[in-house]
């Protein structure tokens, strides 16, 4: 009874000890699988396509006030009256749905659930909860490319977004 | 039937495999049931009154056989399918024209896929409203509960397989409900879909899925679910209202009795099928265009009362919140309502007859009274501009909801003296007839814009 006590409390602590190792080894090791498995899981890429840096025509091909579907790229280029360009992704913010330019009433209109955008992607009747995502358009020796890589999504639309040649 | 040495080999291999033969006597066939692979999921004698036809309905039986059913229709379909676009496409139209009894293949894989969403919900009601998940039967409503979900993933991924518009758009309005879930949304959008958008990756991914992870998942779970069933001691039994707790049992063979009804009742089952499949072809519409949405563009149809809810909620409450809470609500169900009395009673309880009636009667009359109002009465985000979206819009009409459920329940206990286990078999009730209630608005009575129209006034959809 009174024999040794301290050595086996030791015992004990060190059981424990080896048991959160064992705890941690374990939880490191499941997060590393789970890691493996979304990596693997990733996206894949294919050059030239949706996804990656299109390029689109000359600075002159698109009017002031006009509004360009390009369909391989998934989005819509605008051209705003005073020259700056914005690339809309043609993915309506509600569900989804492709956005097609509504050239007589001058707005988009999405045929799902009748979403309403201006040219700039701005919301002009809900659901649609934000504007339509944008792109990052560089120009280059009047040359436009646009990075699909990953739309930005943005709360509202703002002069800032647009490029300028 | 013992080996002797003169036999041929036939006799022999039948001697080896088949020592007892066919049971002529009660102990030969008890002992078949227990020995036999697939019979020993039957007890080797079974109670006469859980037979009753108008119990279960056979309801979980034809749930299996649906998908039997669908597992070799759908290992012949992969043969003259690939999963990339168009492609796919193009091999249902093969399928269609060019090989033999192809569209009958397809047409029974695609009906039995839709009668098992059906089916697994009306057994999910027949073991509801029997109280047949109570204590010790808590696990195997879980399993049943993971089941529900894994046969709406299952007909969610093979949706998208034909690629038409009707696949192509309806995976992309459902996925996006995804894009809601606060923080992870996006993430999780683009690791379904394997990109930004419905592609030729999602294709592949809902392929796998398709073929793979949610087949071999569902016939795991569906052992497991059987396996707890002799686990639970068999199936709960029968009992009239009025009946006392303690009825005599007459138990009887499993051969031929239970085999037997089994048997019959598979293959009219089947028998129907085969005819509806031969008379009904299952829908294919253009190959699909993804520059080009459909007016209106709906989801699968029995995803259409959770569209609906879209529209009357902001996306996070009406495809987030709200599944969700039903499907917790489903899983803690038995923990929540044990009384283990009734059990076997339809019903509960003469108050609890009335009290169903009840609850789906109005149920019948306010849900589609509250879509009517928030059509066209209701405008909160008009009336609340100062708040976001989320709260104005998805928060607020949820509490007015919640409250009114609240209330209802409120009443039910003080004016009818509603016991614990009557009271959740109303809630339950109110809520199953207002998601049918929805889903039948989204599948009928929305048109162009997802605007109200008549059925018998639809405008012809285009495409
Ligand atoms: C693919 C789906 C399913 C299959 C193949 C299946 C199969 C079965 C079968 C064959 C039975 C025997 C009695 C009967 O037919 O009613 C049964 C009983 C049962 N099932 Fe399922 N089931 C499925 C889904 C579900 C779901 C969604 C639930 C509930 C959430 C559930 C909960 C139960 C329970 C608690 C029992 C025992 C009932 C009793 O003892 O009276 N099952 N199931
Ligand atoms: S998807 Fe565009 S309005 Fe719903």
């Amino acid at each position: 009874m009174s024999q040794t006590p301290i050595p086996e409390s030791e015992n004990v602590s060190r059981r424990d000890f080896l048991k959160v190792i064992w705890a941690g080894l374990g939880g490191a090791a499941l997060l590393e699988v789970g890691g493996v498995f979304l990596a693997y899981l990733q996206p894949r890429l294919a050059e030239g396509e949706f996804g990656s840096i299109i390029s689109v025509g000359a600075v002159d091909d698109f009017p002031p006030g006009s509004v360009t579907h390009i369909t391989n790229g998934r989005f819509h280029l605008a051209r705003l009256p005073d020259g700056g360009f914005l690339a809309l992704y043609h993915r309506c913010t509600h569900l989804g749905c492709t956005v097609p330019w509504d050239q007589a009433e001058g707005r988009f209109v999405c045929p799902c659930h009748n979403s309403q955008f201006e040219v700039d992607g701005e919301v002009l009747n809900p659901p649609a909860p934000r504007p339509l995502d944008i792109f990052p358009i560089t120009i280059e020796n009047g040359q436009i490319s646009v990075d699909t890589g990953r739309p930005v999504t943005r709360q509202h639309s703002d002069p800032s977004q647009v490029v300028y040649a | 039937m013992n080996e002797t040495p003169s036999d041929n080999i036939i006799q022999r291999m039948r001697a080896r495999l088949w020592p007892n033969g066919l049971p002529r006597d009660d102990r030969g066939r008890m002992r078949l049931v227990v020995n036999n692979l697939i019979l020993h999921i039957h007890p080797a004698k079974v109670s006469m009154r859980a037979m009753r036809w108008t119990y279960t309905w056979g309801l979980g039986g034809l749930a299996a056989m649906l998908l039997v059913l669908l597992g070799s229709t759908g290992i012949l379909l992969e043969i003259n399918y690939t999963p990339s676009a168009p492609q796919a496409y193009l091999n249902i139209l093969e399928l269609r024209s060019n090989v033999w009894f192809g569209e009958l293949i397809r047409n029974v894989h695609h009906w039995s896929a839709n009668l098992l969403v059906v089916v697994t919900v009306l057994h999910l009601l027949r073991v509801f409203f029997t109280g047949a998940y109570r204590p010790p039967r808590e696990t195997n409503w879980l399993i049943g509960v993971g089941m529900l979900l894994l046969v709406l993933g299952g007909n969610f991924t093979g949706y998208l397989l034909p690629w038409d518009q009707l696949a192509f758009w309806a995976i992309t309005v459902g996925t996006s409900v995804l894009t809601y879930v606060p923080l992870i949304g996006d993430a999780l959008g683009r690791l379904l879909l394997g990109g930004p958008e419905v592609s030729g990756a999602t294709l592949l991914n809902f392929y796998s899925l398709h073929i793979s992870f949610i087949p071999l998942a569902i016939f795991g779970l569906m052992s497991f679910h059987f396996w707890r069933i002799r686990k639970d001691g068999g199936l709960t039994n029968p009992r009239g209202v009025d009946e006392t707790e303690k009825v005599k049992l007459e138990r009887v063979t499993t051969i031929p009795h239970l085999v037997r009804r089994e048997l019959v009742y598979a293959l009219v089952w089947l028998a129907a099928i085969l005819v509806w499949a031969m008379l009904v072809p299952a829908p294919l519409e253009g190959i699909a265009n993804p520059d080009l949405s459909p007016n209106p563009a709906k989801a699968p149809w029995y995803f259409l009362g959770l569209q609906e809810l879209l529209l009357h909620f902001h996306p996070l409450v009406g495809a987030i919140i709200i599944p969700a809470a039903f499907f917790i609500g489903l899983a803690l169900l038995p923990f929540y309502d044990v009384a283990a009395e009734n059990v076997g009673v339809y019903f509960r309880s003469h108050r609890g007859r009335s009290l169903t009636v009840l609850a789906t009667g109005l149920s019948l009359v306010s849900t589609p009274l509250w879509v009517a109002l928030d059509e066209f009465v209701l405008h909160w985000a008009d009336w609340l501009p100062a708040w976001p979206s989320l709260v104005s819009n998805g928060l607020v009409p949820l509490a007015v909801v919640a409250l009114g459920l609240i209330l209802m329940d409120e009443w039910v206990k003080d004016s009818f003296k509603a016991t614990v286990e009557e009271r959740v078999l109303f809630l339950f009730t109110f809520l199953f007839v207002a998601i049918f209630i929805l889903t039948i608005i989204g599948i009928f009575f929305r048109g162009p814009g997802m605007s109200l129209y008549w059925p018998w006034a639809m405008p012809v959809v285009s495409h």
